[in-house]
């Protein structure tokens, strides 16, 4: 089973992304990294002049790249961008929203989790227009990924397995509307939170997490504890989306429960030192809420 | 300006044509609609004796198929268009790309319309799906301005239909996991936002709880009134302060903006609220109606007759006269009576 890293989904400071993609380069035991910015595309031109040297990096060390599209595309220049994206030949497109798909047909492409892929019809569809690669939507059971990954056995199908889930997203920004900023006017206040902004109920019970017009779990996806039935069910690749912790070492822990070298029991253990005061959840997979940890 | 109205019973179909729609939307009494609510929407001969009666008064039926096939009953899905398409519906409104793809395999002739659950918010998407489905119109998500909606309509190769009164999404419909995270049901997969069979209320001396799926969503003081708590619409708690994070509890209301819709180019204006009664059917497209027919003589609309109708007695233009400013509302400095 492959183990990929999906992209960024926080607002870093420039040099740290950089930073981080190099040291994932160098040490994470990973087959596949996503990377690009693909929740604002406000935030782009800040990782633009590092993203060639990222994506060398990677390359060199044997990762296969892939470049994500933005998740919500609206105005003319994210389509321009997003145009360009697909045009472009040699590294793989993550398409994470349908708007890709205009030019990307026909060409070989990854499926990111933004794209609702729910049956075994849709991604056949998605196949045949050139999806070598598909993430399924966060929220979907295990049941449907089998249906999926059987129907499709030329596909390597992707689970979200690490990092608080994204739920939503939004034509308004969050954390402008929380500082009282206008979305045009921001001034990035997003950058102030690496590891999003907590929201909590009116009992300060933890809830969500808002990341610009992003809105994610508070909870964080561990389904280290699936391994097992994700294999069965013939799932090809765990996505770990980076949070504000040491990723490296959660791929680390990913991979020695997938070669066998530690017990599943063990690295969840680990992945709460690694993470420390996550809140687990694997409740999506179980068909279950998703905020719920069997 | 084709208008186009919600029905989640027969009898609020008729209410509907009676009213003035030109159309009525509507879906099978199944998770293939969006709208799967107990005791709502149509058995197969409903349907039948619903085209009928539509047809004889000159009006058309949508028949919504608008949910994500769950992997393995696809079948479900794909009798649910043949029997609408056998039924004689007007156009069928479908939201999963493999579902488009045997509409346009199966019944090429069938007149076919893009969901607002497949999430089609700009030019390039849109024409994937008229390109490769023959999509005749698509329906637009409520995160876009006028002018935006103007420029869509200008590039799209289909027509354009948008809603202009009822329930407000602030996130990008189709795209939002919020209630499946809360209570395991979800608008994609089940056809249904924050339930009802996972709300509970809860009194105590500061007044009323509303909770979905064990999560607090919203606290209302005694003297006030509690409304739904659907998820986006809560109040919630951050290091900058508490109040509506996401948005308040209004629903949304475009009378005052058809002019420029159909300056636009619109083709057609969505009545939200298949759930509702036949009172809220009735009043609100015949004040949809009139405003309308008075817009075709150069009148201003008549407006503020549909407060009772609205979430929260309020109501919002919502994202169509976006502006810098004009979406920073007093949501931050409002904070929960009790909370402390």
């Amino acid at each position: 089973m492959q183990l990929s890293l999906g992209p960024v989904l926080y607002n870093w400071a420039p040099e740290r992304w950089r930073d981080f993609y190099f040291r994932i380069a160098d040490e994470a035991p990973v087959d596949v990294v996503s990377v690009g910015e693909i929740v604002c595309s406000k935030r782009s031109p800040f990782f633009a002049e590092h993203l060639p040297d990222v994506i060398e990096r990677l390359q060199h060390a044997g990762k296969q790249v892939l470049l994500g599209s933005l998740i919500l595309v609206s105005l003319r220049r994210e389509r321009r961008q997003t145009e360009e994206l697909c045009a472009g030949e040699g590294t793989l497109v993550e398409v994470n929203d349908l708007t890709c798909l205009k030019s990307i047909k026909g060409r070989p492409h990854a499926i990111g989790p933004f794209v609702n892929i729910y049956n075994e019809t849709s991604a056949a569809f998605h196949v045949q227009q050139g999806a070598a690669r598909i993430c399924l939507p966060p929220e979907l059971p295990i049941s449907s990924a089998a249906v999926i990954a059987a129907t499709v056995p030329e596909a390597v199908i992707e689970m979200f397995a690490f990092g608080r889930v994204p739920l939503a997203i939004s034509a308004r920004c969050y954390h402008a509307r929380l500082h009282k900023l206008s979305k045009d006017n921001c001034r990035f206040v997003c950058e102030q939170d690496p590891d999003g902004l907590a929201l909590k109920t009116l009992d300060q019970q933890d809830f969500l997490t808002i990341n610009g017009v992003q809105t994610l779990s508070h909870a964080c996806t561990n389904l280290i504890g699936e391994i097992d039935a994700l294999r069965k069910a013939g799932i090809g690749s765990l996505r770990l989306s980076p949070q504000d912790c040491d990723m490296v070492e959660v791929a680390k822990t990913f991979r020695d429960v997938l070669d066998g070298r530690r017990s599943a029991e063990g690295a969840s253990g680990r992945l709460s030192e690694l993470y420390p005061g996550a809140a687990f959840a694997n409740g999506f997979v179980r068909g279950q809420p998703g905020f719920s940890f069997a | 300006m084709e208008l186009i109205c919600p029905a989640g019973t027969p009898a609020a179909l008729r209410s509907a044509i009676d009213a003035g729609a030109d159309a009525v939307y509507c879906g099978f009494n199944d998770e293939t609609n969006a709208r799967n609510f107990p005791g709502l929407n149509f058995s197969r001969d409903e349907l039948r004796k619903g085209i009928a009666f539509a047809h004889s008064r000159g009006a058309r039926i949508l028949v919504a198929i608008n949910t994500f096939p769950r992997a393995s009953s696809v079948a479900l899905w794909q009798r649910a268009v043949d029997d609408a398409v056998d039924a004689g519906a007007d156009a069928l409104i479908v939201a999963d790309i493999g579902l488009m793809d045997y509409v346009a395999r199966r019944h090429p002739n069938q007149r076919l319309h893009v969901s607002v659950q497949a999430a089609a918010a700009n030019p390039d998407a849109i024409a994937f799906y008229v390109e490769t489905f023959g999509a005749r119109r698509v329906v637009l998500p409520r995160v876009l301005s006028v002018s935006e909606i103007a420029e869509i309509t200008r590039e799209a190769g289909c027509e354009t239909e948008v809603f202009v009164f009822g329930g407000l999404c602030v996130m990008a419909e189709g795209r939002c996991s919020l209630s499946s995270y809360a209570t395991g049901k979800s608008p994609n997969m089940q056809g249904v936002c924050s339930p009802a069979s996972h709300v509970a209320y809860k009194e105590t001396a500061q007044g009323t709880t509303s909770r979905l799926g064990g999560f607090t969503i919203n606290r209302f003081a005694p003297q006030e009134a509690a409304g739904y708590p659907t998820l986006c619409k809560g109040r919630f708690s951050t290091e900058h302060g508490d109040g509506y994070i996401f948005e308040d509890p209004v629903s949304l209301d475009a009378t005052t903006l058809l002019a420029g819709l159909r300056t636009a180019g619109v083709a057609a204006l969505k009545i939200e609220g298949r759930q509702r009664g036949r009172a809220y059917i009735e009043s609100v497209v015949r004040h949809f109606r009139r405003a309308l027919d008075t817009l075709v003589d150069g009148c201003e609309a008549d407006v503020g007759s549909l407060k009772p109708f609205t979430e929260g007695q309020a109501s919002t233009v919502g994202a169509y006269r976006k502006t810098c400013g004009d979406r920073l509302r007093s949501a931050m400095n409002e904070r929960s009576p009790d909370a402390t």
